[in-house]
């Protein structure tokens, strides 16, 4: 099968799962995205509180704390070892949380920008923008260290003065201010300047989470890698593509058909995509593949005969 | 973990050059957003931080900007700056006293909210908060200094006669009536802005400031005489003799106010007293009329 021209993407997976099946872990991380939010927005508007708080430090229930690892960092970072037991409780919870299930799980799932550069890139495919600004990915982990070094060198958390990603948390529950130009800021540069430019190259935020997950036990696996027919959706779709080739070409080179790298996101967008079902969510031992025989979906029989 | 076999070789020069042009990328947005911090970091001096904050430098590597304290606050005055219209630095609480005052809840809510300690949870008596300190700045205006009877800020407080007292000085203007004038005390002021949210003025002349700004400091080598006195018991240094003015006898200098004393008059103006010979009659008339006596 030749490579799917754009405007074709997703035909496939429509057609053969139908349409709910082909967009399944996008709606649900919609959905889980906005339900934090909204749980977070209950207490200001309804006046009824299960999450108080923000992304940044939050209480769920009146009893769970929660703290986001990195700010814990910087505060170090800055000098204030003085840190209250919530706090500390609520960074080690939030910590553990991301190393089993996927440091990056956040960036899908959970942090609010994401569905701001998702917008993006579905508009850049759309409009058929293709300027493109060469960034490297690993730009991210600078800008992490720089973080650091700032917190370091000022004694303040100084990058949350202009952290987009809690600046529209904050703000979508707090009040915006001019934050909300930040935001825009973040939504033309990954429209204009550079694809997947800010979640996939420089969110120090995404490069910390990058480094929680490195171990995580949650993992998009490849095990019907044998079925793909090249058709490239799924690294249209991928907001961090590097990390498809090892799982899903890599049998020759012996790697597991798992996408054991820590830049993948678990988004799912790949599993939806895919219309001969390559991919599935899983854990990240046991790099057995399916032979095709096995495999029971439709669309397997099918590429099979 | 396993090889990855997408990537093209990189050749030195260009990894050289890849690296350096990101250094200097992320190099710049840190100098920025360094120059950037310094500026948004100076807390204007109308953002008052919550109860037990912690110093201000200290207060912006604790605190997460999660806005607990602004949910727990019961008066809900607290709240977190936004870019670009609060000048405070991004997503930290403050209350503007003007507005809406700390009311300084017994059980100080907001403290045990905060999930860092950037609000020092060893803050349990709010009398003992220091938000800041209130200062009559404007003694031009303030009514209290025209003679004029208002006193709202002192009935405010709650820590009145502590925090504010009333003091009373002579109105020079009228020259019968009272100043009620109101007096901070730094020791007891927790800066709540109670005052300030009561001043009838149009502008407040009664405003919380914060501390480092309506603090003077004395140098540190000073010792007041009378302190030291009080503390050891004596005086340290050599007392000084008692000055003494070479007055004649019969006449005092009182250092109090009235001044010059001269005793030596008083029994010369009780009747039937010798009265001293002096060339000029007591009583002015003599001397006017002292020529035409004659003539006549």
């Amino acid at each position: 099968m030749p490579v799917t021209p754009l405007d074709q993407l997703g035909r496939e997976a429509i057609a053969k799962k139908g349409w709910f099946a082909a967009h399944k872990f996008l709606l649900a991380r919609r959905v889980v995205q906005l339900a934090i939010l909204g749980l977070f927005m209950l207490g200001p508007i309804a006046g009824f509180t299960i999450l108080k708080g923000n992304l940044s430090s939050s209480l769920f229930l009146e009893t769970i704390p929660m703290t986001d690892p990195l700010l814990f960092a910087q505060m170090l970072a800055g000098g204030f070892f003085g840190i209250a037991s919530s706090a500390v409780i609520g960074a080690v919870l939030v910590f553990a949380f991301y190393l089993v299930i996927g440091g990056r799980v956040f960036c899908s799932w959970v942090c609010p920008v994401n569905i701001v550069t998702d917008t993006a890139h579905w508009l850049r495919r759309r409009l058929g923008i293709k300027g493109k600004t060469k960034i490297s990915p690993n730009t991210r982990y600078w800008m992490l260290g720089l973080v650091l070094v700032l917190a370091v060198f000022t004694g303040t958390m100084i990058y949350e003065l202009v952290n987009p990603v809690s600046m529209l948390h904050r703000g979508l529950i707090f009040g915006f201010g001019f934050g909300w130009a930040v935001v825009l800021g973040v939504f033309l540069f990954d429209l204009f300047i550079a694809e997947h430019g800010w979640c996939g190259h420089l969110c120090p935020m995404g490069a910390f989470y990058n480094l929680v997950g490195k171990a995580a036990l949650i993992r998009v696996r490849a095990p019907r890698r044998d079925l793909c027919d090249d058709c490239m959706e799924c690294y249209e779709v991928c907001p961090e593509k590097q990390v498809l080739p090892a799982a899903l070409k890599g049998a020759k080179d012996g790697n597991p058909p798992i996408i054991l790298s820590s830049d993948c996101t678990n988004c799912g967008r790949c599993v939806d995509i895919c219309g001969v079902n390559v991919f599935e969510f899983g854990l990240r031992f046991n790099g057995s593949e399916e032979s095709c025989s096995k495999a029971e979906s439709g669309s397997c029989v099918k590429a099979q005969a | 973990m396993p090889k990855n076999n997408g990537h093209k070789k990189l050749n030195r020069r260009k990894f050289l050059a890849d690296t350096a042009k990101t250094a200097c990328g992320v190099g710049l947005f840190g100098l920025a957003l360094g120059m950037y911090g310094k500026a948004a970091s100076s807390l204007p001096a109308t953002a008052i931080r919550p109860p037990g904050a912690l110093a201000e430098d200290k207060f912006l590597a604790a605190c997460t900007r999660c806005g607990l304290c602004v949910r727990d606050c019961p008066y809900q005055i607290l709240k977190l700056a936004e870019f670009g219209n609060d000048n405070a630095a991004t997503g930290t609480p403050f209350f503007t006293a003007r507005t809406g005052p700390c009311e300084m809840c017994e059980d100080i809510p907001c403290v045990p909210a905060c999930p860092t300690g950037a609000l020092d949870h060893a803050l349990v008596d709010i009398t003992k908060a220091r938000m800041g300190l209130a200062v009559v700045i404007d003694q031009e205006t303030c009514i209290a200094f025209q003679g004029l009877r208002c006193e709202i800020c002192y009935n405010v407080c709650p820590l009145r006669k502590e925090a504010l007292k009333l003091e009373y000085r002579p109105n020079k203007r009228s020259g019968k009536h009272a100043l009620f004038i109101p007096i901070v005390s730094s020791d007891a002021c927790t800066g709540c802005g109670l005052c300030e949210k009561a001043c009838i003025m149009e502008e407040a002349a009664i405003k919380v400031m914060p501390m480092h700004l309506a603090k003077g400091e004395l140098g540190r080598h000073y010792r007041l005489g009378w302190d030291q006195k009080g503390k050891q018991g004596k005086s340290l240094v050599t007392p000084d003799t008692e000055h003494k003015f070479n007055l004649p006898e019969g006449v005092e200098y009182d250092y109090y106010g009235k001044g010059l004393i001269d005793k030596r008059q008083a029994p010369l103006t009780q009747p039937g007293a010798q009265v001293e010979k002096t060339p000029f009659s007591s009583n002015p008339l003599d001397t006017l009329n002292k020529g035409f006596k004659e003539v006549k």
